[in-house]
């Protein structure tokens, strides 16, 4: 399970690898040049910390509530609380409710030091192609 | 001076950094106070590859950083901006195999701040696969000091 974001083009693009432990998936961003988006700072573009919380979300989705197809954001708010230094990003996600087709996730990413975030998302996704009587709340 | 920061350096805002390069955004040009940039689809862009569908936070990067360049168009000239924070609706599914164009207005200038609205789209902006509301903070020169960010932080700080 830890392999599903192997899978997904984009994900791969942004070189993320995911670490599980228990139920906690952690997704790591490696730094890469190419992630840069302020070259004077120099700073993370907040699209590619963006991408790695809404692909954090999706895969602590996937993870707890099995489906055939994938969840889909219906909306993401990303709130920028520092700049990403051009370090590795952790992310980890929490889900704070899902229903049959609706589920609302919270996630944080951090470098440095995990109390110090430096963004956090907040998004709803859809779930459907239920599976297999896995229908869950 | 407004000239050449439209015509030369807001191109190079568009697509210059490392990221905005590797994913192949392109500067699309002004309407009015409305900027666009351009994604063409490329297979490594894709969320899910049983769609073919462009991933979500491709999107995001594109209305964020559309945004951005929507502020700078709004002061008219370079100041070092952040994003402060952004929502987006994905409205539909982009369509496989089909470039991505964002456009963005900057709709408010305070001293500090800009707020945005981007929305994206193939061809018809009333039809779009996502829309944003953005807010960014206009830096007082001197917080974006090059390697500002990269100052070992105070230990009361490391520990708060």
């Amino acid at each position: 399970m830890t392999a599903l974001l192997d899978n997904l083009p984009y994900a791969r693009f942004l070189g993320l690898q995911t670490q599980l432990n228990g139920d906690d998936l952690t997704v790591v961003m490696p730094f890469a040049d190419r992630l840069i988006g302020n070259p004077m700072l120099p700073a993370l573009h907040g699209g590619s910390t963006a991408a790695l919380l809404e692909m954090t979300a999706v895969a602590q989705v996937s993870l707890t509530y099995p489906r055939l197809r994938l969840p889909r954001p219906i909306n993401v708010t990303v709130a920028y609380l520092r700049s990403g230094k051009p370090v590795d990003v952790f992310a980890q996600a929490r889900i704070n409710k899902a229903g049959r087709r609706v589920a609302h996730v919270v996630a944080e990413a951090w470098q440095e030091e995990r109390r110090q975030p430096i963004a956090t998302l907040t998004a709803h996704f859809l779930l459907d192609g239920a599976m297999d009587g896995m229908e869950t709340i | 001076m407004t000239d050449q920061f439209l015509t030369t350096l807001l191109p190079q805002l568009a697509s210059g950094a490392a990221h905005t390069h590797a994913l192949g955004f392109r500067y699309e040009g002004l309407d009015g106070d409305r900027v666009r940039l351009r994604v063409p689809y490329r297979d490594d862009l894709v969320g899910d590859p049983e769609t073919g569908v462009l991933a979500g936070g491709l999107v995001t990067t594109l209305l964020d950083h559309v945004g951005g360049l929507a502020v700078w168009v709004g002061l008219k000239t370079y100041q070092p901006i952040a994003t402060l924070d952004l929502r987006v609706d994905y409205m539909r599914a982009a369509i496989p195999g089909r470039d991505l164009i964002a456009e963005a207005r900057c709709y408010r200038l305070t001293r500090s701040i800009g707020f945005v609205r981007a929305w994206a789209f193939e061809d018809d902006p009333a039809d779009p696969v996502a829309a944003a509301q953005s807010a960014y903070v206009i830096s007082a020169e001197g917080d974006h000091r090059a390697g500002a960010n990269l100052r070992a932080r105070t230990s009361a700080g490391a520990s708060a």
